[in-house]
């Protein structure tokens, strides 16, 4: 099942300057190694050596945060949207 | 000196500022001597932070803003009748919001959405409005929106463009610059500060470098484009601010947001003060910098406190953090 993943500015050199770009993955964490299949790079900016999102980063479901819903193992349905969003730069 | 003050030795000091506004508060912040984070340094470096987050907007952007919105005064282009408008990740909104209120200046800011909800409130207490840009797109989003405001209605606004206004750094050239040859008694050999707008650095350094041309001035910078430390730019991947000129740097440091956030939590938890990311950035790189010498008067900025994060991923690791200090 593929969703679409909207993707942050700074993420956009992995990704062909795309803004948003499709995926497939039943969950989270299965949608960031689809990613990471079709954009080497990305999962290594999104997740730690241990694999868990970094502290910095926020993951949103149609618009809520998988902090607060079940993490990596947040369930995606289709037609769901994904947003990755950084923290804000300067000034 | 000992920690522990002793009253009536200077403490507290003998007269309490009376001030006409709370703009004249702006600037004069303490510098404090970091003892405990320094463990291992050598013992002839000293290591300082200044504290600006005791400005009265709670950052060092009270000293641009209040800077470059005179300047507006001075020269006309800030006028009854017009709003003042420009793109912020958040402090300088609230130094503008806080400028703005005790003028009577309406002011609209252009903020990225995701910014924390601490700052949203803050600045929408001193009554500004804030029109969101697409939290993907970060402060270059903000930035660019800005102009486009701008660009529809030119007559109706001052946009104090903080990244390309040099009132900015020339704040810092004539007020962090000299409290700090001051609060040093001229010994700085190190400025290490982080960019923002570059503002910060480039007005101090430029000072600093005056006053003693030995003076390094060292940037501190996110290691990726990639980064959670708000309020920091890496400049290879973003809209290079027109006050920012790389070539009177000494050197730049990169840091990871780790170690950053880390950083943060040690000098909570080591010298009893909360602040921000940008200033566990700051600490991370100045102490980097410590290590290597001999001598010298290491000084970095905190350009504010940590209450307006409690919100944010800097916290959400906390828990993590205490599991592991309780297993070492």
């Amino acid at each position: 099942m593929s969703v679409h993943v909207r993707i942050p500015t700074p993420l956009r050199r992995f990704t062909g300057g795309a803004e948003e770009v499709s995926a497939d993955g039943a969950t989270v964490a299965a949608l960031v190694e689809d990613l990471e299949r079709n954009h080497p790079g990305l999962k290594e900016r999104i997740c730690d050596e241990g694999g868990k999102v970094r502290r910095f980063v926020n993951i949103f479901v149609n618009g809520d945060d998988i902090r607060f819903l079940n993490n990596l193992e947040t369930v995606i349905k289709a037609g769901d949207e994904v947003s990755i969003v950084p923290a804000i730069a300067g000034g | 000196m000992s920690l522990v003050p002793v009253w009536g030795e200077g403490f507290p000091p003998p007269e309490p500022q009376r001030v006409p506004s709370v703009l004249h508060l702006v600037g004069n912040t303490p510098l404090l001597e970091l003892t405990k984070v320094t463990a291992g340094i050598s013992s002839r470096v000293r290591v300082f932070a200044k504290l600006e987050g005791f400005n009265p907007g709670g950052s060092v952007k009270d000293r641009p803003a209040l800077k470059m919105v005179a300047e507006g005064l001075r020269s006309g282009l800030l006028a009854p009748g017009k709003t003042i408008l420009d793109s912020t990740s958040g402090n300088t909104g609230i130094a503008l919001a806080l400028v703005g209120a005790v003028l009577g200046y309406p002011v609209e800011l252009v903020i990225p959405a995701n910014v924390s909800i601490e700052r949203k409130k803050i600045i929408a207490a001193y009554g500004a409005r804030m029109i969101f840009s697409s939290p993907l797109e970060g402060s270059d989003g903000a930035i660019r929106l800005c102009r486009q405001i701008l660009h529809e209605s030119p007559e109706r606004y001052f946009k104090p463009d903080q990244y390309f206004n040099e009132a900015n750094p020339q704040s810092h050239y004539e007020t962090t610059g000299p409290e700090i040859w001051v609060q040093t008694q001229g010994k700085i050999t190190h400025l290490v500060a982080g960019i923002g707008t570059g503002g910060t650095i480039m007005g101090t350094g430029r000072y600093l470098k005056e006053k003693n041309p030995q003076v390094q001035v060292l940037a501190v910078e996110p290691d990726d484009a990639f980064h959670g430390l708000e309020g920091l730019k890496h400049m290879a991947s973003s809209i290079i601010p027109g006050i920012y000129h790389e070539k009177e740097l000494d050197g730049k440091i990169p840091v990871s947001t780790e170690s950053a956030y880390d950083a943060v939590y040690r000098l909570g938890r080591e010298e009893g003060v909360l602040v921000g990311q940008s200033s566990g950035a700051a600490i991370w790189a100045a102490l980097k910098v410590a290590r290597t010498l001999e001598e010298g008067v290491v000084v970095t900025l905190f350009p504010d406190f940590g209450d307006k994060y409690l919100s944010t991923n800097l916290w959400v690791g906390w828990k993590e953090f205490e599991k592991k200090q309780q297993r070492l």
